[in-house]
């Protein structure tokens, strides 16, 4: 996977003593005792972090966290004190901290765009000449810009409205608005401050989806600044947790809710619906660490209620539940499965736990199979590695 | 007097002296420069002035009409700009009103044109703004009269010297509100042109003055205000127009003539400020 975005050891400091308050992160000082002995409050200290292209890498923390800080490095809306900020420019780097202002300014009208949390539109302005904002900065000739506009107002659904002010939208508009004019540049790298942190719940909610659909058709490099834990793992495909400036963590999703790196980590997930993350995948036990018996026979649950017999391919030759031959069936259709004790369901990798726990559940509790692709055997879920994820204990 | 009071009027710092010291040095070493500016400044004032009587009263109020509907789009608004200006014909002070409205837009123009650059200038420049404070308010808490003497001694008596002193006291208002509006832009779309790639230029241009537009428009109504009510006293000093009927008025103590100049005055404030002003919101 290509690199989009390089963080390499990047420290910001707001304030006069730049040199001082540096010596005093080689410390490893915290964000108050800088401020009081410099007078400099830190924005994010020794932050490293790599983003690959295509991937939406989220910056999560609570406020004053230095997640926007370090955000804002990426097109040098902050300065870098120290440490470098590598973006690629096409096929090569650029050191955003040390390029210079041409350089910059190319980056930011073809590379690197951004969508505000106030969304940041110009009132005077309708709606299409604020979609058009960034390609008029970047001296796009006229017809191409209003051909380019016209297309992104579609793809946000706005084409009504394009002759209307910008403050005479709903909120969810506006930044429907804001972000189109990120993806009117065609910049491969996206920076998102918090962008729906100032929406009401159900739009927040919408703009999610639509933002994700997008992401599936566009295949940008987004870096999405977020408060809100539940934001950060339906869309995140990386996370990133800072405290205090620094960062603390960072992983896929059901990492950081399945093996939180420290108190401020689990305080952040306490409140998370595991259900919202967690997949099969992550709560199986591998087929090797299953209780084998006789004849190829493994025993799927503790409780041996159910047994599979294996073939030499790793395929399912035969099934027992309770002491008599039972079918296995997919979860996928275990809406439509009549509730019968006979059955065993089975599920892929990438099942979300929810539905396996709906199969449990019409299953009178029985554990449920996982399959590759292949169709080939790889473990098992039985209802107490489902509980035991669920209380995460 | 006691001693202390006594010692300390014995050393009086003889600011009045070096005042005039220095206005006796510029008049006599550039007063050919001052007075050919004055000349060229009258000439063109007398010009603009003459050039307008030339037109019927009742027609060139009729196009200032439409100039006001094609300001605001507004019929009303047209229709009583043109009744006013038809009061001001009707009580026999077209002329003075002329010559009153050529200052009057000369003296805002010219405030605005030095004024707004540098009301943008010291936005940008905190340091600069400190440094121009004093200054402004020195400009316009001087009584006025204070100025007009050294202004006269320069540029003689007439219309240039009037237009002078009145550019003089606009001057802060219009750097004032147009540093209000440039450093008042809200961060947020300050930071939205950074983010797209603007220059200075293009920040300036495209979201800094549009942004800041509704307050320096206020500005420019403000300025036209002003130059209005400073016109009495450029009548002081020679220039023409409505404020020459004003002093004439309370040189012979003549109510009538004080009272019709005086609502000529009025109307015609009403009718340039109602003119300039600019719709709050979006619209352009």
């Amino acid at each position: 996977m290509t690199v989009a975005v390089d963080f390499k050891n990047v420290d910001i400091v707001f304030g006069a003593d730049q040199s001082g308050s540096l010596a005093l992160i080689d410390k490893g000082a915290t964000r108050a005792e800088i401020l009081e002995k410099t007078g400099n409050v830190l924005g994010c200290a020794g932050a490293s972090l790599t983003v690959h292209e295509g991937e939406i890498s989220v910056l999560m923390g609570l406020s004053g966290s230095g997640k926007s800080t370090l955000l804002r490095a990426v097109n040098r809306l902050n300065v870098v004190s120290r440490g470098q900020v590598l973006v690629k420019d096409g096929d090569r780097t650029v050191d955003v901290v040390t390029c210079d202002e041409a350089t910059l300014r190319r980056l930011r009208q073809k590379q690197v765009a951004m969508v505000f949390q106030q969304f940041g539109l110009l009132p005077w302005r309708t709606v299409e000449e604020n979609v058009g904002f960034g390609l008029e900065l970047a001296g796009v000739p006229d017809a191409e810009r209003k051909a380019r506009v016209q297309k992104q107002l579609q793809l946000v659904h706005l084409d009504q409205w394009s002759k209307k002010y910008a403050h005479e939208l709903s909120g969810g508009m506006q930044q429907r608005v804001g972000l189109a004019r990120a993806f009117a540049t065609e910049a491969p790298i996206l920076l998102m401050d918090e962008p729906f942190s100032a929406l009401d719940p159900l739009i927040r909610t919408k703009l999610q989806d639509e933002l994700l659909q997008l992401q599936a058709e566009l295949k940008k490099t987004i870096i999405f600044v977020s408060h809100d834990l539940e934001e950060a793992l339906k869309i995140g495909s990386h996370i990133t947790i800072m405290e205090g400036g620094r960062i603390v963590q960072t992983g896929a999703p059901e990492d950081i809710v399945l093996r939180p790196a420290n108190d401020y980590v689990r305080d952040f997930i306490a409140n998370v619906n595991p259900l919202s993350v967690l997949t099969a995948w992550n709560v199986m036990r591998d087929r090797r660490d299953l209780e084998q018996g006789d004849d190829g026979w493994v025993w799927l649950d503790r409780r041996k209620t159910t047994r599979f017999k294996i073939d030499a391919h790793g395929l399912v030759a035969a099934a027992e539940r309770d002491g008599k031959p039972a079918v296995w069936v997919s979860c996928a259709d275990v809406e439509r499965q009549p509730e019968e004790g006979s059955q065993v369901f089975w599920a892929n990798p990438g099942t979300p736990l929810k539905t396996v726990m709906l199969a449990m559940h019409r299953s009178q509790t029985a554990p449920v199979a996982l399959f590759d692709e292949g169709s080939r055997f790889v473990g098992a879920i039985g209802i107490r590695d489902v509980l035991s994820a669920v209380l995460r204990r | 007097m006691d001693p202390i009071s006594k010692l300390l009027t014995d050393y009086k710092i003889p600011i009045g002296p070096w005042g005039k010291a220095f206005f006796g040095f510029l008049t006599d070493n550039f007063d050919t420069i001052f007075r050919a500016f004055s000349n060229g400044l009258n000439f063109i004032l007398d010009g603009a002035v003459n050039l307008l009587l030339m037109v019927p009263p009742v027609l060139l109020a009729l196009v200032i009409a439409i100039i006001a509907w094609f300001l605001q789009r507004s019929r009303p608004l047209a229709i009583g700009v043109f009744l006013g200006l038809i009061f001001i014909i009707n009580q026999n002070l077209w002329k003075q009103t002329v010559q009153t409205l050529v200052l009057v837009v000369a003296a805002a123009a010219a405030a605005m044109a030095i004024g707004v650059p540098l009301g943008i200038w010291a936005a940008h420049k905190p340091k600069v703004y400190r440094v121009m404070l004093p200054v402004l308010d020195l400009m316009q808490t001087l009584p006025t009269f204070v100025y007009l003497i050294p202004v006269l001694t320069l540029f003689g008596l007439g219309n240039a010297p009037g237009l002078i002193v009145t550019i003089i006291f606009v001057i802060p208002t219009a750097v004032r509100l147009t540093h209000l509006g440039v450093v008042s832009v809200p961060k947020a779309i300050i930071e939205a042109g950074e983010a797209f790639g603007a220059t200075k230029r293009q920040l300036l241009w495209k979201v800094e003055l549009p942004s800041a537009l509704p307050t320096i428009m206020a500005g420019l109504t403000q300025s036209i205000m002003l130059s209005l009510s400073m016109v009495v006293f450029a009548a002081l000093i020679g220039a023409g127009g409505l404020g020459t009927e004003i002093n004439r008025a309370l040189g012979s103590r003549r109510i009538d003539l004080g009272l019709e100049a005086g609502l000529a005055i009025v109307v015609l404030a009403i009718v340039l400020d109602r003119m300039t002003r600019i719709g709050v919101g979006g619209k352009k």
